[in-house]
């Protein structure tokens, strides 16, 4: 599965760990979130980036506590019509303040990219390959967005009241 | 109405190019039928019985002549010259080829129309009453905010895969005309003690196989709040609803399973994270959206010109339209007329091209260029000059839509059903159509009074039938077509589930039935003028039920 961030398809960085796998030091590493959560104190103080990969059915607010000591949080899209961890992404991004990376796993398809941009992510774990290649072209398929979200786009209504240079043509 | 920008306007003209992308590859093979299936529900792109079918919106049921008559080209292109209005304020074309699907959706994006969520697990076509703006006992218009929202769950980024779709309504009347409660979400603008206007919120609102009423969890909701409530409402149910089960995914499952209580509280806590960031609204945002409103120029006119009473005595059928089909408007001198589109054996909402360029002919030279579509699958004149009634009426009785049976036993909701659609287990149409054949005569149906009859061909009742007077399930056994009959539903601001009389009956049987309904409350009644829905609150189903299985 290529992943997908700052719109090239690049190398994953980061160890995917087992939950009864041993975690190597000084490297990027993943865990579970039911890994993480058994031995959290500990984890968060190791030498190397930490990434927490976060069920679509757990409340994101149990990660809050720690997401300062996180660099990655891997969400979840079982299939891409199950769209729990868009609210997951934004309550991660909007109300806690998570500044790590955001990363999407599972049924990523390029008709969803656009929305997943807007929700916050970052990392794109992109099930076709041929998605993956036309990247780019599908994150820019809207120059108009209609409501305030994670990526800070302005809003159409916001455009309007502020008008100057911002007619769209 | 709402006139689009440059902004809306881009935005359409990028979703078209969108879907033409997609399109072209389902054409080419490259997605598979499974894989273009939720990129075409996302654009209104069902695939029926025969056909694919285009579900267009017609957002909070206003159009103006310019997409009318759009309509009317879509329909003769690419269709066989007629759509289907729907009960939800959209129009249907069922005959629709995919590969000219885009250049459709392109011509629909010229006059500032879509097909965009009228199908997918999003949040669908914004409805409100269809007189709003003109209604007398309305506070005040609620388009402005019926836009806001409508633009604020266009392409939502966290709200496109919810566990199901989501409907909302709104009201501003003490007269419910948008059936509110069957809603998954409602929201009536009223006054409260302070005399400020704010939203009483309703969710969990839905008919199908579990029907509910909305239950209120916000007696007042500020509306500078109103994007920040409807996101809380939203990313409550996207996170909790259930998506194990498609038939418990509605957000009315959610809500009976937690309480309104209990729900209204995790709203609640995550709107007081939200309520104060960026959705909330200032006046100029307002400002901004109802400066798109065009409203009429009206003239200062009189109610009630001698002209018009003079008219109604020297012609009956002037006198009986006049009674059925015109009401109060808010503007001294002017009038809402209603087209009932429910021709004795016709079918419910359908419209002709022809019918369509006519009807935007008279919009233009008698209603300000306007036209209101109903959830009773009825359209309207929104603002007719009282004087201009008698040259409008003769007009629309030469195309055949002065019809005088509006809210009478013919003036039938009805869906599709097995004619036409892949879910239904029996067919819709030609019930409402036998009906219509056996009540055609209109001192019968006067004298039967307001009633509503409701046929849905299947459990997703899209043709609302807990809510009829009288409501219509078809169901399938064996391998036939039966139908359930309920008694005593209402969608208004007294809204009331039906409550099923006995056995379905098999379908030749059905208008038989509807006769001896008719016929029982006819003798139950109480003088002078008891309404049907009175006299089965009054007394309940029984008599009814009697009547109906004594024979059968």
């Amino acid at each position: 599965m290529p992943l997908v961030e700052n719109g090239q398809i690049v190398q994953d960085r980061y160890l995917h760990v087992e939950d009864d796998g041993p975690i190597p030091d000084r490297v990027p590493a993943i865990v579970s979130a039911q890994r993480f959560l058994a031995n959290a104190d500990a984890l968060v103080r190791r030498d190397g980036s930490l990434a927490v990969w976060w069920p679509n059915d757990r409340r994101i607010a149990e990660l809050a506590p720690w997401l300062g000591h996180l660099a990655l949080v891997a969400l979840q899209f079982p299939k891409f019509r199950d769209g729990r961890a868009y609210s997951q992404a934004r309550l991660l991004r909007e109300t806690y303040g998570f500044g790590g990376t955001l990363r999407a796993t599972g049924d990523v398809l390029r008709d969803q990219f656009h929305f997943l941009i807007r929700a916050g992510f970052d990392s794109f774990e992109v099930k076709k390959p041929a998605d993956a290649r036309v990247f780019a072209e599908a994150a820019a398929r809207y120059s108009v967005v209609y409501q305030p979200s994670a990526d800070g786009r302005v809003p159409a209504l916001r455009r309007r009241v502020q008008r100057a240079g911002t007619d769209p043509g | 109405m709402y006139v689009y920008d440059a902004f809306d306007r881009r935005l359409l003209a990028e979703r078209v190019a969108e879907f033409r992308d997609q399109v072209a590859r389902r054409l080419s093979g490259e997605l598979t039928e499974e894989e273009f299936k939720p990129l075409r529900l996302m654009n209104g792109v069902y695939l029926q019985l025969h056909a694919y079918m285009l579900r267009i919106a017609i957002p909070y049921g206003t159009l103006s002549t310019l997409q009318l008559r759009k309509l009317a080209e879509i329909a003769r292109k690419y269709d066989r010259g007629y759509g289907h209005f729907t009960t939800r304020q959209n129009i249907q074309f069922h005959w629709i080829k995919l590969a000219e699907l885009p250049d459709a959706m392109a011509e629909l994006a010229s006059v500032g129309m879509h097909g965009m969520q009228t199908s997918g697990n999003n949040v669908r076509n914004i409805t409100t009453d269809q007189w709003a703006g003109v209604a007398p006992d309305e506070i005040e218009d609620p388009r402005i905010w019926a836009e806001l929202i409508r633009q604020h769950v266009t392409l939502h980024p966290e709200f496109s895969f919810m566990p199901r779709k989501f409907k909302i309504a709104l009201g501003a009347s003490s007269r419910d005309r948008a059936a509110l409660r069957i809603h998954d979400m409602a929201l009536r603008l009223h006054r409260n003690a302070a005399g400020e206007t704010g939203f009483e919120v309703m969710v969990g609102g839905g008919l199908g196989r579990t029907p509910y009423l909305a239950q209120t969890i916000k007696p007042f909701l500020p509306k500078r709040d109103v994007l920040s409530y409807v996101e809380a409402v939203l990313r409550t149910y996207n996170q909790f609803g259930r998506r194990d089960n498609i038939w418990k995914a509605r957000i009315k499952i959610l809500v009976h399973d937690l309480g309104a209580e209990a729900f209204a509280k995790e709203v609640e806590a995550e709107w007081q994270g939200i309520k104060d960031g960026a959705l909330a609204l200032d006046p100029a945002m307002v400002a901004e959206i109802a400066s798109r409103f065009r409203y009429p120029d009206y003239e200062k006119l009189d109610d009630s010109p001698p002209q018009l009473a003079k008219a109604r005595r020297d012609d009956r059928g002037f006198d009986t339209w006049m009674a059925n089909c015109v009401a109060n408007h808010k503007v001294p001198g002017y009038a809402v007329v209603t087209l009932s589109l429910k021709p004795q054996g016709g079918t419910p909402g359908d419209c002709t091209a022809v019918q369509m360029d006519k009807l935007a002919d008279f919009a233009d030279r008698y209603s300000f260029g306007e036209i209101r579509v109903g959830h009773e699958q009825n359209l309207a004149l929104p603002h007719v000059a009282q004087r201009d009634l008698p040259a409008l009426w003769r007009e629309l009785d030469a195309i055949g839509l002065a019809q005088t049976n509006v809210n009478l036993i013919t003036d039938i909701i009805s869906c599709p059903g097995l004619d036409y659609c892949s879910l239904a287990n029996a067919r819709s149409i030609p019930i409402a159509q036998e009906i219509t054949q056996r009540f055609r005569d209109l001192d019968i149906q006067r004298d039967l009074g307001r009633l509503h009859i409701n046929i849905s061909g299947c459990i997703n009742a899209c043709g609302h039938h807990h809510v009829g007077h009288i409501g219509i399930l078809g169901v399938e056994k064996n391998g036939e077509e039966f139908y359930q009959i309920t008694l005593g539903g209402k969608a208004d601001e007294n809204a009331t589930l039906g409550t099923l009389i006995g056995p379905a009956v098999p379908y030749a049987q059905v208008a038989d039935v509807v006769e001896d309904i008719a016929a029982a409350y006819l003798e139950l009644r109480q003088p002078p003028q008891e309404l049907f829905i009175d006299t089965v609150k009054r007394l309940g189903v029984e008599p009814f039920r009697e009547r109906v299985y004594a024979a059968r």
